[in-house]
């Protein structure tokens, strides 16, 4: 057994080497090289890494590394020259082989370009083939020499590179010996045979030019000669010639359309044209959506999770909020024989809302713009100085134009009227103040125009900038209706026309305009909250601020159940209607106002509003006379009795019969104007009347509500005293009379109320509690950045022990390497010595010989 | 002797003058003048002399050359055959006299400067004079305090005719000091008494002045000796009842009591009803006097009743006043102007406190949650995010009054069976009732209200919900609490906007016109 296992073992070691000289065999290692570095303790979880090492190997990897680099270092360690390959990219793996070429390619040229004289301007740069001159070429003049050289060539090829490249020495030598019989005995050195052969390429090539410049010489002469025979000959050559030239700019115009056609764009096949019943039902198909989207909102379902789920985002996305929600190209669409530029519903209305008058501008507007017809400056007052951006700008207004409808003579008046004209290209204003400038004193259809041609001039799609510019605009707008509503007499049909645009830019930037919605009703608030700090209660505030929560309600869905804007602004009328006591009759228009567009706010989602029932309570009850009251009790702000507590009391008998029922001014809320006593009496009857209509309303509304009579007891004992009262007109006493007796009608039956059965409660699941467990050996107990810092520390340490062990070995490679070095020299020096003395000893021997010899002669 | 026009020159003559005085007896005339310059019409003279007088009299009291004792009539001194010195002394008292009446007048001067001038003068007097009394002790360590000229001093704050709230908050330093605040005390007391026999119609501002210097006063919490006094004293004795806080609160006492005898105005009442539970009660020698004038203000009813509640409420807890039909008398308080009061924040609060005991009768908070359930009817959001979680602690406090809630196989009703009209919580029926109006009141219009009242459809969960954080809360933190709810996407309208009151058939349409 032992012979056999020495024998395996044999075998193994006989195969060592061969593997080892393989490299890093890993298949196979040699157990006798293999060294097991045994562990005493099995330790779970730790990672040997060096329980198996193969040290002989590894040493020879080493020592075989060092003396490649090392030692050669070290032997060249004295020399100053050096190989260095200049061929480009030689060792730039990046650059692929063409490449390369082509780059190697270009330095030659270069280099050939650069050694011509610098002062040669007209020299051009000579196109080759093949190292040919193309102009040579073309002449075919040069065949016949070419052939020639071929020939000469292919001979002095053959012994120049028998010359150069070493292989011929049999060529060599014959060679060698013909010059030793031509030239004499001496055997010429290699350098004196390449310089010679040098000379004679030279001398060859120098002949070579001569010729071919005599050939070039001969046939140009030949050339001319033949010019001259030539016009002698006939008339008619030199015109063909110029024919020629001729034909040669002037291409067929029938190549010229083919190859046009063949670039031409083709035709892109677009959609079906969508016949109108599609269409109305697409629209009603987006409608019903949305309203499904909003009673969702309305019932406050999901508010989380649609809050929760990210929108999609597309990787090319650049984050700038641009949404090609809406495709801004337009398919070419025909509506009763006119072109129909317009898509979008909302741009449709905008065109509806701004009448016929805009529409006419505008195509007067594409006369007065066309460069061809406007002769004169006058129709770019301002701008004419950039005319390129201006028709930059001027896009969009071109889309919406049909071309060819301004006739000649309209296009005539059209000119005249520019001179009154507004301009066509607004910038978009920077502060409120520009906004105002350039708004103030126009007409109102003027500073609609305005409006509209600001942002169609800067509609995001044109530029980066614009969107930006945009949401400021619509803050300012929001600026100018308050300020247009605070003037005196407020302008509110300007208001009326300019909410289409707040709507449409609203649209456009939800967030940015609901920001400046919610700072405008901040200002609000802050003001009147001040007040009712400072005074306990607060005054009305005027009109601008109730225009502001009407807009709300026509720019946002107020049926949500909760929204970021609606939400504040219903919270900012429950303040008026509760903390603003009633003074005078222009503060009941307001406050009917505020109630009004309360109810409207909740006209969807049906919502209970306590402070309207009590405020119209106390608006009615100011209609009453002053009494003791029965069964209902007044809140705040309204008093029992008081200053205010009869200011809708009529009391004059013919101005109640010749009342006649109308609407209120929303001017009146501003101010209300020195008014004869009579039209005081008929405002405050119309005041009891909306009041009254309101309730009823109201009424409607709430009958579903459990608590239906509760809420409604306190109105029905004012309405009784209303009616006892009998000092209204007949149309206000019916009105009442019919609330009373929609609220009699209205039986309900009190469900008593059950809580809705809860789950039961489950019982407790002790889930384990998992806690990271910290390994063996990693630095515990400190932060994250502490570990990191750790590690790094430790790494630097094994790194720079690694390195010490490095050099130290190469020093130890080196000291060896010296070392036998130095006992090679030794040896040798000894083996020379001793040779010396070798021969010395000889010579001393022969010479004793020889004197013994002498002595024996 | 001569003086130029103008306050420069008046204050080098008065300069001159206090020289001359303090130099020689002989020179004493002076004071004459100088006391004339103290009624000039100019302010700036007038501020000169007050501080001429100042350092003049300081000085004359710190060399003891004022009379000391009962001071005889001048006329009677000049007349007899006493010493020079002693007539000296005696005139020069007088003068003293005639100059801290002038300076008591002062105090009502037009110009604040003046008055304030003035006081601080008068108190500094004050304090010489405790030093150096100018009546003769009856005996070793007698306590002497200037009566007489603090007299003068506090008439002159209590002024009947102008409103001296800015000249109080000055004086109030002095209040720091224990003996100041007890003679204060003392004499408050008697101007007020003195007032009210007067004249039985006093003006306002006198109460106000009265009310703003009471208000100023307040005593040390524990009984530790009194010793910080603004006369300096050698040694504090035991024996004085200036150091014991005890006495300090007898003149407390008397000082409130002769305050609230008077009838007082309405904003006045308010104000002390305020501050009764925190700043009088916990001082008074015995707190239980002011049970007649609390119970008084609780049966005025309205806000009156809701601030008397609190001091009512100190009273019962530490003082263990057993008061018939409390709450009877707290449902009767709740009516729908209990959410749009001032005092919103502290009567829930104590109403909380009230209704927290869990020994009272089912029938009582049924009848309070079903009063407050109606009232919520009329309340705006803010009170309303306070009253619903307080009406459903109510019912979580008591199991019994679940049924208002939750009634499984209840019949059902034609109306509802409680009786708002009722007042007493006995026999209002709430417990025959539901909680509808909570029900109506999930469809109110804001959000978080509506999520509060639709707590009841589930069944109550146990622990508490703390209203403490929303009893301050107003309409203007609920606004801002909506608009700063952080980034939210914007919902838009998608009817498309057709004018400023919009469609045809909206109500703004129906009613308003824009010209």
């Amino acid at each position: 057994m032992g012979k056999a296992k020495a024998a395996g073992a044999r075998r193994k070691a006989s195969g060592a080497p061969s593997g080892a000289r393989r490299g890093p065999a890993k298949a196979c290692p040699n157990p006798f090289e293999v060294k097991v570095n045994r562990q005493k303790f099995q330790i779970l979880g730790r990672k040997t890494r060096h329980d198996v090492g193969l040290p002989g190997v590894s040493r020879a990897r080493a020592i075989r590394k060092r003396t490649q680099t090392l030692l050669k270092e070290y032997k060249e360690r004295d020399k100053s020259n050096v190989f260095r390959d200049k061929r480009f990219g030689e060792y730039n793996s990046n650059i692929s082989a063409e490449e390369k070429m082509m780059k190697r390619f270009a330095l030659e040229q270069q280099r050939h370009h650069e050694k011509k004289s610098i002062y040669n301007l007209n020299e051009d740069e000579e196109l080759t083939h093949y190292g040919q001159s193309l102009a040579d070429i073309e002449k075919h003049n040069d065949i016949v020499d070419s052939d020639s050289d071929v020939e000469e060539r292919g001979t002095l090829s053959a012994e120049l590179t028998a010359s150069h490249f070493g292989g011929g020495s049999r060529l060599l030598h014959p060679k060698t010996f013909q010059q030793e019989g031509e030239e004499g005995e001496q055997p010429k050195s290699r350098k004196e045979l390449i310089e010679e052969l040098i000379a004679k390429s030279k001398q060859e090539k120098r002949e070579r030019q001569a010729q071919r410049e005599d050939a070039l010489e001969l046939t140009e002469k030949l050339d001319q000669d033949w010019k001259e025979i030539q016009t002698l000959l006939s008339h008619k050559t030199p015109k063909s010639e110029n024919r020629d030239k001729k034909e040669k700019p002037k291409p067929d115009a029938y190549d010229m359309m083919v190859r046009e056609l063949g670039f031409e764009m083709k035709a892109q096949p677009s959609n079906r044209m969508k016949t109108e019943e599609e269409l109305a039902h697409e629209e009603q198909e987006r409608l019903r959506k949305l309203e499904a989207e909003r009673l969702r909102r309305m019932l406050g379902k999901d508010e989380d999770e649609n809050f929760k789920k990210p929108k999609h985002m597309s990787a090319d996305d650049l984050n700038d909020g641009f949404v090609l929600d809406k495709d801004d190209r337009r398919l070419l669409s025909y509506k009763d024989g006119k072109m129909n530029v317009e898509e979008d519903v909302q741009e449709e209305q905008r065109q509806e809302a701004s009448g016929d008058k805009s529409e006419e501008d505008e195509s007067e507007g594409s006369s007065g713009e066309d460069p061809e017809e406007s002769d004169g400056p006058e129709s770019h007052s301002d701008l004419a100085s950039d005319v390129e951006s201006e028709e930059e700008n001027e896009k969009p207004e071109k889309e919406h134009q049909s071309p060819g409808k301004a006739s000649i003579t309209r296009g005539q008046k059209a000119r005249n009227a520019a001179s009154t004209e507004l301009p066509y290209t607004f910038a978009a204003p920077e502060s409120y103040e520009e906004l105002r400038s350039l708004l103030s004193g126009r007409s109102m259809e003027e500073q609609l125009l305005v409006v509209e041609r600001i942002q169609k001039c800067n509609h995001p799609s044109l530029a980066v900038g614009n969107k930006a510019k945009l949401e400021k605009l619509f803050g300012f707008l929001l600026e100018y209706v308050g300020d247009l509503a605070t003037d005196d007499p407020p302008d509110l049909r300007v208001i009326d026309k300019l909410v289409v645009q707040l709507y449409s830019l609203c649209q456009m930037f939800p967030e940015s305009a609901s920001d400046s919605v919610k700072f405008v009703l901040r200002d609000a608030m802050h003001e009147m909250e001040e007040m009712i700090e400072n005074k306990g209660r607060a005054a009305l505030p005027g009109l601008d601020v109730l225009i502001y929560l009407k807009i709300v309600g026509l720019l946002f869905p107020t049926s949500d159940f909760w929204h970021p804007v609606v939400t504040p602004a219903l919270v900012c009328m429950s303040q008026l209607l509760t903390k603003c006591p009633v003074l005078s009759l222009q503060d009941v228009v307001k406050g009917l106002f505020v109630c009004c567009l309360f109810l409207e706010y909740v006209s969807l989602s049906q919502r209970f509003i306590p402070e309207l029932v009590n405020y119209i309570l106390g608006i009615l009850y100011m209609a009453t006379p002053n009494k003791q009251s029965q069964g209902y009790a007044l809140v705040h702000p309204f008093r029992a009795r008081g200053k205010n507590s009869e200011l809708l009391l009529v009391s004059d008998r013919e101005d109640v019969a010749t009342w006649q029922r109308s609407s209120l001014s929303l001017r009146w809320a501003s101010g209300l104007r020195t008014q004869t006593a009579t039209e005081a009496n008929h405002i405050r009857l119309s005041c009891v009347a909306v009041g009254l209509s309101l309730l009823k309303h109201c009424v409607l509304m709430y009958s579903t509500l459990p608590s239906f009579h509760a809420i409604t007891t306190p109105l029905r004992a004012l309405l009784t005293e209303h009616l006892v009262d009998c000092s209204h007109p007949r149309e206000l006493q019916e009105l009442s009379q019919s609330i009373l007796t929609e609220m009699e009608n209205q039986k309900q039956l009190h469900r008593p109320l059950t809580c809705e059965k809860s789950k039961p409660v489950p019982l407790k699941l002790f889930t384990p509690r998992l806690v990271k467990v910290l390994e063996f050996g990693k630095k515990q107990g400190s932060s994250k950045e502490e570990q990191e810092r750790k590690k790094l520390i430790h790494k630097h340490k094994r790194e720079f022990k690694g390195a010490v062990r490095e050099i130290r070995k190469d020093n130890q490679f080196l000291a060896r390497m010296q070392l036998s070095e130095i006992m090679e020299r030794d040896a040798e020096r000894k083996r020379k010595v001793r040779q010396l003395f070798n021969s010395l000893a000889t010579q001393e021997g022969e010479w004793k010989a020889l004197k013994r010899k002498k002595f024996k002669k | 002797m001569e003086r130029e026009p103008g306050p420069e020159g008046a204050r080098r003559a008065l300069g001159r003058w206090l020289e001359a005085v303090l130099a020689s007896r002989g020179q004493a005339n002076a004071v004459f003048d100088i006391l004339a310059v103290l009624q000039s019409e100019d302010q700036e003279e007038v501020r000169e002399a007050v501080r001429t007088c100042s350092r003049l009299f300081g000085a004359l009291l710190e060399r003891g050359e004022l009379f000391v004792g009962q001071l005889p009539s001048e006329e009677t001194v000049m007349a007899g055959s006493r010493g020079a010195m002693r007539k000296y002394q005696v005139w020069m008292r007088h003068r003293y006299h005639s100059c801290c009446n002038r300076l008591g007048e002062l105090l009502a001067h037009s110009s604040f400067q003046v008055k304030e001038l003035a006081l601080s003068t008068l108190m500094k007097f004050v304090q010489l004079e405790g030093t150096h009394p100018l009546e003769k002790p009856k005996w070793e360590g007698n306590y002497l305090f200037p009566r007489k000229l603090f007299k003068v001093v506090l008439g002159g704050l209590l002024s009947p005719e102008e409103d001296h709230s800015l000249l109080l908050s000055q004086f109030r330093e002095h209040l720091e000091y224990d003996d100041i605040r007890y003679h204060t005390m003392q004499a408050a007391a008697d101007a007020l008494a003195r007032v009210a026999d007067r004249d039985p119609e006093v003006s306002l501002t006198f109460w106000n002045n009265a009310f703003t210097l009471l208000s100023a006063v307040s005593l040390p919490r524990q009984g530790r000796n009194l010793s910080n006094f603004y006369v300096p004293r050698s040694g504090p004795s035991d024996k004085w009842k200036v150091a014991h806080l005890r006495e300090h609160r007898k003149a407390f006492q008397a000082m409130w009591l002769s305050f609230l005898k008077h009838k007082l105005p309405l904003s006045l009442y308010k104000k002390v009803l305020v501050i009764t539970h925190d700043a009088i009660l916990p001082h008074m020698a015995q707190p239980t006097l002011l049970i007649d004038f609390l119970s008084s203000a609780y049966d005025l009813g309205g806000a009156v009743s809701l601030l008397a509640l609190n001091g009512l409420f100190v009273l019962m807890h530490k003082h263990n006043l057993e008061y018939p039909d409390f709450y009877r008398k707290l449902y009767g308080l709740l009516d729908p102007s209990i959410f749009h009061v001032k005092y919103r924040a502290r009567f829930f609060h104590l109403a909380d406190l009230f209704l927290s005991s869990s020994h009272l009768p089912a029938y009582l908070v049924a009848a309070f949650a079903k009063r407050l359930a109606r009232l919520a009817l009329t309340a705006p959001p803010e009170a309303l995010l306070m009253v619903l979680p307080f009406i459903c602690n109510l019912l979580r406090r008591h199991p019994a009054c679940r049924v208002l809630v939750h009634r499984p196989q209840g019949p059902e009703l034609d109306a509802d069976p409680y009786d708002p009209a009722e007042e007493d919580p006995a026999k209002s029926r709430a417990l025959e009732s539901c909680l509808w109006e909570l029900q109506a009141l999930q469809r109110h219009y804001h959000p978080e209200v509506s999520k509060a009242a639709s707590v009841i459809n589930q069944v109550l969960s146990v622990p508490e919900v703390s209203i403490a954080p929303l009893l301050e809360l107003t309409a203007y933190e609920l606004f801002e609490q909506d608009l700063n709810k952080g980034p939210r996407p914007v919902p838009l309208e998608f009817v498309p906007a057709q004018g400023l009151l919009g469609r045809q058939d909206d109500l703004c349409t129906q009613h308003f016109t824009l010209s």
